[in-house]
């Protein structure tokens, strides 16, 4: 049994990641229906961005405390400039065009970004520092349950809440379903759909950045492909979970998670993905949609 | 020390002045291997060792009192050339042929120079088959094969960490898993020890905690891994951190420094072979040295190895006193010679002894070799 415990923490934790990403993924989604290859980048510079700044503030002697809350910050602010540029760059003057353009202009971006880190950075994997620190009380329980994981498992539940409350009772998450629904009539009603959309992307650019500064540190290297493969599979917990919805997004990570810690547990590693990817096609096949999807029927 | 190689390149000068080279009469080798294309520079450097060796004893009279001229065969790697290459070098009369460079080309021509027994040694070849399956007596090489790394891994965790079970992990990928399955033949094929587990892991992946805890189940008492740094890393620093403190043994992949650097502390104590550091060795720095004099440019891939095949099968070809098939191979079989790879000879199917792998252990944050 404590077998099935050990798994079922571990692939918690691994679903918490993919959640955390995800979350981006699917509220850009929600919004404007992009599928946002250039998510996973985000979350990479972050990371970048995280590491240069704890580097710096090491060398000045901060303690391990402040270390982690100002490199988060400094994270989600840098990360956010650039979602908030990609968006006006990349996707604003597509706007209006077939579904395909801003599609192919992400996957574009995506590569831009990866190469533009590989130069300006390193090719190599480098070192990320563990910034979260020991949680004494969790140490007997460090076989199920390391103090990073906890951290990211807490924080992607308190994100999911911010977030549902942002959304279902605040003006400007008003304006964003409003947005996500028609954005000529809510235009016509006076939302400023421009600075809606923009705000969804800095919003969701930070909680990459808030994802690259925990996943970091729980894996303990980066490199400039990091985004990809994060990108791929909290892009498949977005769809697992039914693309467009908050908490489907939590759960579909979670989801995914849970398949492949048990896959690899009770059956083998090397067929991970497998499992993966068979649960994402039963659950399509039967909730073509998503778990917690919506079908909308086709706008008019 | 350089001056000592001046004086030893003057000697040699004064000695070509005083024996002008018996011309007419000449052995010829032949340098086969991937000339052009995309694996040209796994075969150029190979045609330069030659030619260097070559060039020393032409100066110093050269072979058994012949001068030694230099036949190459370009196959691009490709086993179709690789035949046309072999069948040239037969009819042109080489006695010996050093290469070829790939794998799969050697054992297309192989058949070839066998039929005209012609010793072939390769710098390159690793297929662990080309010298194991004993159908080529003529073929030998100055590399380690594959297995070799396996082999030399599974013998330090039986003789000297003394495991009875054993966790296999690997990347999926051709090296990680190669490595691996050679391991797990290894283990099976002494006894001594069990493998628990034999699995894979997706490379890339943002957390290995699950596999941990399966590795964990089964109770090992050391854990291979066959793949490269990054995953290595990353499952050293999860079963370390869940409190799983058993020895990590791995391989050529995560001997490198950056293994060291990203997993920091989850790095100490964790085993690794890589091939044997040969930068201390006086012949392997003096080939270099000639290379740059002659070529004004670093030695590529396989020139130390090419380097030490050439040493060799002049040294055997001296010691037959003649080119005779039969007493060069007993030759090569049977004395050592002092290469830039070692002090090397050839055992009975070809391999050379001496060469290969050794055994690292990251202690203090560095790669420290371990004898055994």
């Amino acid at each position: 049994m404590d077998y099935f415990f050990e798994l079922f923490f571990s692939g918690l934790s691994k679903g918490s990641i993919y959640a955390l990403i995800a979350l981006g993924y699917t509220m850009v989604y929600g919004i404007i229906e992009l599928i946002n290859f250039a998510h996973g980048e985000i979350y990479m510079i972050g990371a970048f961005t995280a590491l240069i700044i704890s580097g710096i503030l090491t060398i000045l002697g901060f303690n391990k405390i402040s270390i982690l809350i100002l490199a988060t910050i400094g994270a989600v602010i840098y990360s956010s400039a650039y979602g908030f540029t990609v968006e006006k760059i990349a996707y604003k003057p597509l706007r209006g065009s077939s579904r395909l353009s801003p599609l192919i202009s992400a996957i574009g971006m995506s590569i831009f970004l990866q190469n533009y880190v590989l130069l300006a950075q390193t090719p190599n994997f480098v070192s990320f520092p563990e910034l979260i620190p020991e949680i004494k009380w969790l140490e007997p329980y460090s076989s199920f349950l390391g103090s990073t994981d906890f951290v990211i498992i807490v924080t992607t539940a308190i994100v999911l809440v911010l977030l549902t409350i942002l959304i279902k009772f605040t003006k400007i998450g008003k304006a964003m379903r409003a947005t996500a629904q028609n954005q000529v009539m809510a235009a016509l009603v006076g939302v400023n759909v421009d600075k809606i959309i923009s705000v969804t992307f800095i919003i969701g650019s930070g909680l990459a950045a808030i994802g690259g500064v925990l996943i970091g540190s729980h894996v303990g290297q980066i490199n400039f492909y990091i985004g990809f493969i994060a990108g791929i599979k909290a892009f498949t917990a977005a769809v697992l979970g039914g693309i467009g919805s908050i908490p489907g997004a939590v759960l579909g990570g979670l989801v995914l998670g849970w398949t492949e810690s048990f896959g690899t547990g009770y059956i083998s590693s090397d067929y991970e993905d497998v499992f993966a990817f068979c649960l994402l096609v039963l659950i399509l096949i039967f909730r073509p949609a998503g778990i917690l999807g919506e079908s909308t029927q086709q706008k008019v | 020390m350089k001056k000592i190689f001046v004086l030893i390149g003057a000697l040699f000068l004064v000695l070509s002045l005083l024996t002008p080279g018996s011309c007419g009469d000449v052995i010829k080798i032949g340098v086969a291997g991937s000339h052009s294309g995309d694996l040209a520079s796994y075969g150029l450097p190979t045609v330069n060792a030659v030619k260097l060796v070559a060039d020393n004893y032409n100066k110093k009279g050269g072979l058994l009192g012949k001068k030694v001229e230099i036949l190459t065969g370009d196959d691009q790697c490709k086993p179709e050339l690789a035949t046309n290459v072999a069948t040239k070098m037969v009819s042109d009369g080489v006695v010996a042929v050093i290469g070829h460079i790939c794998s799969g080309a050697t054992k297309a021509a192989l058949p070839i120079y066998k039929e005209a027994k012609i010793p072939v040694i390769s710098p390159s070849a690793t297929n662990p088959a080309l010298t194991q399956s004993g159908q080529y007596p003529n073929f030998f090489r100055t590399i380690a094969s594959d297995d070799a790394q396996a082999k030399l891994d599974v013998e330090f965790i039986l003789n000297v960490l003394k495991a009875k079970k054993v966790a296999i992990i690997h990347d999926k990928g051709d090296y990680g898993k190669g490595f691996a399955t050679y391991a797990k033949k290894f283990i099976k094929k002494d006894g001594r020890a069990k493998v628990v587990l034999f699995e894979g892991v997706t490379p890339g992946g943002v957390d290995y905690s699950a596999v941990v805890q399966k590795i964990k189940r089964k109770k090992p008492d050391v854990v291979v891994f066959g793949g490269y740094h990054p995953e290595a890393s990353k499952i050293v620093s999860t079963m370390r951190k869940k409190g799983l403190k058993i020895p990590f043994i791995s391989d050529d992949g995560v001997k490198d420094i950056t293994f060291i650097k990203v997993a920091g502390k989850y790095a100490e104590d964790v085993y690794a072979s890589g091939p044997k550091d040969i930068s201390k060795n006086p012949l392997h720095i003096k080939a270099v040295e000639e290379h740059k004099k002659v070529f004004g440019s670093d030695p590529g891939a396989f020139f130390d190895n090419a380097y030490s095949a050439a040493l060799a099968l002049f040294n055997a070809i001296e010691k037959a006193g003649s080119t005779d098939y039969d007493k060069v191979t007993k030759a090569l079989r049977t004395y050592y010679v002092d290469t830039p790879v070692g002090k090397i000879k050839f055992d009975k199917k070809g391999d050379a002894e001496g060469v290969g792998f050794s055994v690292y252990q990251v202690q203090n944050g560095k790669f420290v070799e371990i004898k055994f």
